[in-house]
């Protein structure tokens, strides 16, 4: 073959077909996404960051964070729990469908890690036997054990992003929820001052170039010192005697973009059901 | 002067009327690799001893490691690529460079554009979207000195003498047409117009897949298919077949790269993972060509450019099948955000590509110099020093990705202990590493040495020009 006008249209055709794929379908689907209202709640998801967590996003950029970080909880699925809330005014009939029990413990876990179908059906029974459930999703998966999550990150939790930093490494650990579970200021301050004094064997680097360590010169303490464990051993991570760490401008806005990271209502796309009772002290732990 | 002769004077003009521009693009190329490794070195002493850089913001990890990989891929990957093409292009032409003027110009602003992207990453202006971190001004510059030597590149094209096309035209040709419409694309969709939520991160991985995978595979291979049959001293095995691969590699490759565990619609990783299945074609075509065409050759190896090209082949096989492996879901369940990922990478970048651009330069360096390596045992050392570096790079990476994958789907470990249990891989990985710097380094002598040395006796032909005694009847004029 001598014309090389099949190589042009070979070109032309192969990457106009995925160009058309990838870049326009995911801008006419994704590029033009708005606000969605939460799954039975009241508002809608995402609310634009403040206006110091969207510089901290900058921070996060600028010093490469998603080079060791995520910010893509996975799901594997969802299990249901039926919870009893009510046995309704015909108690025999509910105790028929689910044998004596005492009234005292309701709300009552009847079903638990059940399909949706073996759900809906228990659901169901009880229902018409006039007694009151609930049925609870509980999204599941290795990450979502872990704690990192409560649910599977959606492409709506980066609505406001830019630069969206998905991250490809968990060199560390996923921080799509990382406002939620860890929303201590002090720590996340401490942790990138001295990760290692916060997590033990962390491969984390600390970050001092976000902080400045001053001498107090007898002057009071700046509401902005980090408050750093003095009963730390060693005391390695401590500055020397008669200085205090400050973080800078950078250091709290980076801070309060982790603190913003909060994949933590439920939506269409990706459903569970609010638990009440706070986790931050157990992910804390881990 | 006979037939043979004019031929033989004819090939040594075309050779040596692309002596500067290759000069240009291998003398920096040589340069970024070295910097390229040894800044990876530096990010991964981070894993070592994580409070070493602590102060300093422009060697942070985050900063260095996209700056090493780029470095490698548009400071070292892209121009030796370019080089290459060009020889290629006037050898199956037989022609002079046309347009020599525009890849010397071209080469300087490519280079001069490496030198402000990385300076943008270290200082912290990153754009932060994988492989196309350089900001706005670093991209323009790439841009226009690519578009600048493709002009050079399809001149020389079109005034070939030869008009039967070579299969490594196919390759190359569409390779000049692809980087500049994806790093436009991405650059305009993501830099300069931004498109809102996660269709920035959909086009990122469009855009690096086509680079990474596609761009990359159509140049290395098809060098391989034009130096192979060479250095067997045969005909390419199958002509038909080799056009067969690159249609399945272009119409299959370029839907890759959208991640399993993506927060995007449920279509898009679904595509990618059938596209990646039906990538396995066009590895077993590429297979089959290369295996037949230096099977049973007499050439012997001696760790020179044919060992390279074979290597960095046999490299692409091994990369696309672990390409295609992570797509699948339930391998991209457990070593997906993993060192799987960067093991394949490193793997493409560098024991494919970088490894058959290498045999490749070794190879044309002396023709288009006029003379002989200065080092031409640092080839066989180089050789040694990469295969070894990249076993220990790559199968460290991989096997601690694994590993690590296998942890983190188990809730019961904590997390410190995944990490924990990935720090004995990153000490061999570094000794890889180490050698990989070690083998550039001499590549790098090899290059330099040798601009030297040409440098050296254009001085003394001029200085020799200048002394020379003037004849008598340019005096009395």
């Amino acid at each position: 073959m001598k014309s090389s006008f099949p190589i042009f249209l070979a070109v032309f055709v192969a990457l106009g077909a995925s160009f058309g794929g990838f870049v326009i379908g995911a801008i006419s689907q994704l590029g033009t996404a708005k606000q969605t209202e939460i799954l039975n709640g009241s508002g809608v998801y995402p609310v634009q960051r403040t206006g110091d967590a969207t510089l901290g996003l900058q921070v996060y950029r600028a010093n490469g964070c998603a080079a060791c970080h995520t910010t893509d909880v996975r799901q594997d699925g969802v299990t249901c729990d039926v919870v009893l809330t009510g046995m309704g005014k015909n108690l025999r009939a509910v105790e028929k469908v689910l044998g004596n029990f005492n009234t005292n413990e309701l709300p009552k876990i009847i079903l638990h890690n059940a399909t949706k179908e073996a759900a809906d059906a228990v659901s169901d029974q009880i229902t018409t036997a006039g007694g009151q459930v609930e049925t609870h999703i509980i999204a599941t998966g290795a990450d979502i054990s872990r704690g990192w999550g409560i649910r599977r990150s959606v492409a709506m939790d980066f609505l406001w992003d830019y630069p969206v930093q998905l991250g490809s490494l968990r060199a560390g650990p996923d921080l799509a929820n990382v406002g939620a579970r860890l929303g201590n200021l002090n720590w996340q301050l401490q942790h990138l001052y001295a990760p290692q004094s916060v997590i033990k064997n962390s491969a984390m680097p600390p970050f001092h170039f976000l902080f400045e360590v001053r001498k107090l010169n007898g002057a009071t303490l700046s509401p902005d010192a980090l408050q750093l464990p003095l009963t730390q051993q060693p005391n390695e991570f401590l500055p020397p005697p008669g200085c205090v760490v400050i973080p800078t401008e950078d250091a709290k806005n980076l801070v309060a973009y982790l603190l913003s990271l909060r994949a933590d209502v439920p939506l269409y796309e990706a459903p569970f059901t609010p638990q009440q009772t706070s986790t931050n002290s157990a992910a804390e732990k881990k | 002067m006979n037939h043979n002769e004019q031929k033989i004077c004819a090939v040594s003009e075309i050779d040596a009327s692309c002596r500067v521009p290759l000069l240009a693009l291998f003398g920096g190329a040589a340069l970024w690799l070295v910097l390229g490794l040894a800044l990876s070195i530096v990010a991964s002493l981070t894993f070592h001893k994580p409070d070493m850089l602590a102060n300093c913001a422009w060697l942070t990890y985050g900063r260095v490691q996209p700056a090493a990989n780029d470095l490698i891929l548009y400071g070292f990957c892209i121009p030796a690529a370019l080089g290459v093409m060009l020889w290629i292009f006037v050898r199956l032409s037989q022609t002079p460079i046309c347009l020599s003027l525009l890849p010397i110009v071209a080469a300087n602003i490519w280079h001069i554009g490496v030198v402000v992207g990385t300076l943008v990453i270290l200082s912290g202006g990153s754009t932060g979207f994988l492989w196309l971190e350089y900001g706005r001004g670093a991209s323009v510059l790439l841009l226009a000195a690519f578009v600048l030597i493709a002009i050079s590149a399809f001149a020389t094209f079109g005034w070939r003498h030869h008009r039967e096309l070579h299969v490594s035209h196919w390759f190359l040709l569409a390779a000049l047409l692809w980087f500049p419409c994806i790093y436009a694309t991405a650059n305009f969709f993501l830099v300069i117009s931004p498109v809102r939520g996660v269709a920035q991160a959909v086009i990122d991985w469009w855009f690096a897949n086509n680079l990474i995978f596609v761009w990359l595979a159509l140049v290395g291979i098809g060098t391989a298919f034009y130096f192979l049959p060479k250095f067997a001293g045969r005909m390419l095995h199958n002509h038909y077949l080799a056009l067969f691969a690159f249609w399945t590699l272009i119409i299959f490759g370029t839907w890759c790269g959208i991640p399993q565990g993506a927060p995007v619609p449920a279509w898009l990783p679904a595509v990618s993972t059938v596209a990646s299945a039906l990538l396995i074609i066009q590895l077993i075509a590429v297979a089959k060509i290369s295996f037949k065409t230096v099977r049973g050759a007499n050439t012997q190896c001696k760790g020179g450019s044919f060992c390279f090209v074979k290597f960095g082949t046999a490299a692409f096989i091994l990369s696309g099948i672990i390409f295609i492996a992570q797509a699948c879901p339930q391998i991209s369940r457990i070593v997906e955000f993993t060192w799987f990922g960067p093991a394949q990478t490193q793997l493409q970048l560098l024991g494919f590509f970088a490894i058959v651009m290498l045999g490749a330069i070794y190879e044309l360096l002396p023709r288009i110099m006029g003379f002989e390596l200065p080092f031409p045992k640092f080839v066989r050392v180089q050789h040694w020093c990469f295969i070894a570096g990249l076993v220990l790079l790559v199968g460290s990476l991989a096997v601690a990705g694994i590993e690590q994958g296998l942890k983190l789907s188990n809730p019961a470990v904590a997390f410190a202990d995944v990490s924990n249990a990935t720090l004995v891989a990153f000490r061999f990985s570094t000794t890889g590493l180490l050698l990989l710097l070690l083998g550039s380094l001499l590549f790098a002598a090899n290059i330099f040495v040798m601009t030297a040395k040409w440098k050296f006796g254009l001085l003394k032909t001029c200085i020799a020009a200048v002394k020379a005694p003037l004849a008598t009847a340019e005096v009395k004029s």
